[in-house]
């Protein structure tokens, strides 16, 4: 049996973000969750990124790379935020079922 | 023992982030999950990525949450269906999480003995210079693309008022 060392416990927190952010991305209608479940998704993605660093002894390239995608992400976010805004003020609604059959 | 306390409140953060109904709740779980990732990787040797994290994760993109949520106005609690199946979407989140835990847990054993003597702001500036120059172009172009969209919306309100 595998003793809980911090790598294991950074592999299950990794596999449950990435889980929980697909799981959130499937279900959910409504456009500013979805940004929710994509920031998930990208945090067990940070995590990873970092404990691969870690693994392979290059810990500071890894912190590199976490730092670019950190940069991505919250510019995605920002950008899918004004989006969300936007469609609400235009369309009254924020359900992607609504927005996909909804014309102007 | 604090490594698996740390993992099991982030993912119920998370979980309860994706779960919950309304927006603003969901905001403030998820800024839970951020500040426990930001734990995490402070565990995982990490410091500089984990402040950032936290003043950037737990912190900006939260207040952006809420200032959105805010604009937008909280929708009434969705209780329509999703558009995937919600068993079907747990079967793939399960599998794709089956999959994930065959390709890596075999690899966890193997660690480096190998140690990077490279300062992290060595690594960034000399050796991953490409990475900031992209950094930079990912904020420009963020900053112009929401300014666009917010233009774009204010223009289309005057022509209605006219």
């Amino acid at each position: 049996m595998m003793s809980l060392s911090l790598p294991l416990m950074a592999a299950v927190a990794v596999l449950g973000l990435l889980g929980i952010g697909l799981l959130g991305l499937l279900v959910t209608r409504n456009l500013i969750k979805v940004v929710v479940g994509m920031q998930i998704l990208v945090k067990g993605a940070l995590l990873a990124l970092l404990l691969a660093g870690r693994l392979s002894g290059q810990v500071q390239t890894g912190q590199t790379l976490a730092l670019t995608v950190i940069v991505a992400d919250t510019i995605v976010s920002v950008v899918a935020l004004a989006l969300a805004v936007q469609v609400r003020r235009q369309f009254g609604t924020l359900d992607l079922q609504a927005l996909s059959t909804l014309r102007r | 023992m604090f490594d698996l306390l740390i993992v099991a409140a982030m993912l119920g953060c998370a979980f309860q982030a994706v779960r919950g109904t309304r927006l603003l709740i969901a905001a403030l779980w998820l800024a839970g999950a951020s500040a426990l990732t930001a734990i995490m990787m402070f565990r995982l040797g990490a410091p500089e990525v984990a402040v950032i994290e936290l003043s950037v994760g737990a912190g900006l993109v939260t207040v952006l949450f809420v200032f959105a949520i805010n604009i937008a106005g909280e929708e009434p609690p969705v209780t329509l269906r999703s558009l995937v199946p919600a068993p079907l979407a747990w079967i793939v989140a399960l599998c794709a999480v089956g999959l994930g835990a065959a390709m890596a847990l075999p690899n966890l054993r193997v660690e480096s003995s190998l140690v990077q003597a490279d300062k992290f702001a060595t690594v960034v500036w000399e050796h991953r210079s490409l990475d900031i120059l992209l950094q930079v172009v990912l904020i420009v172009g963020g900053v112009l693309a929401v300014l666009g969209l917010l233009a774009g919306g204010r223009a289309d309100a005057r022509k209605e008022s006219q």
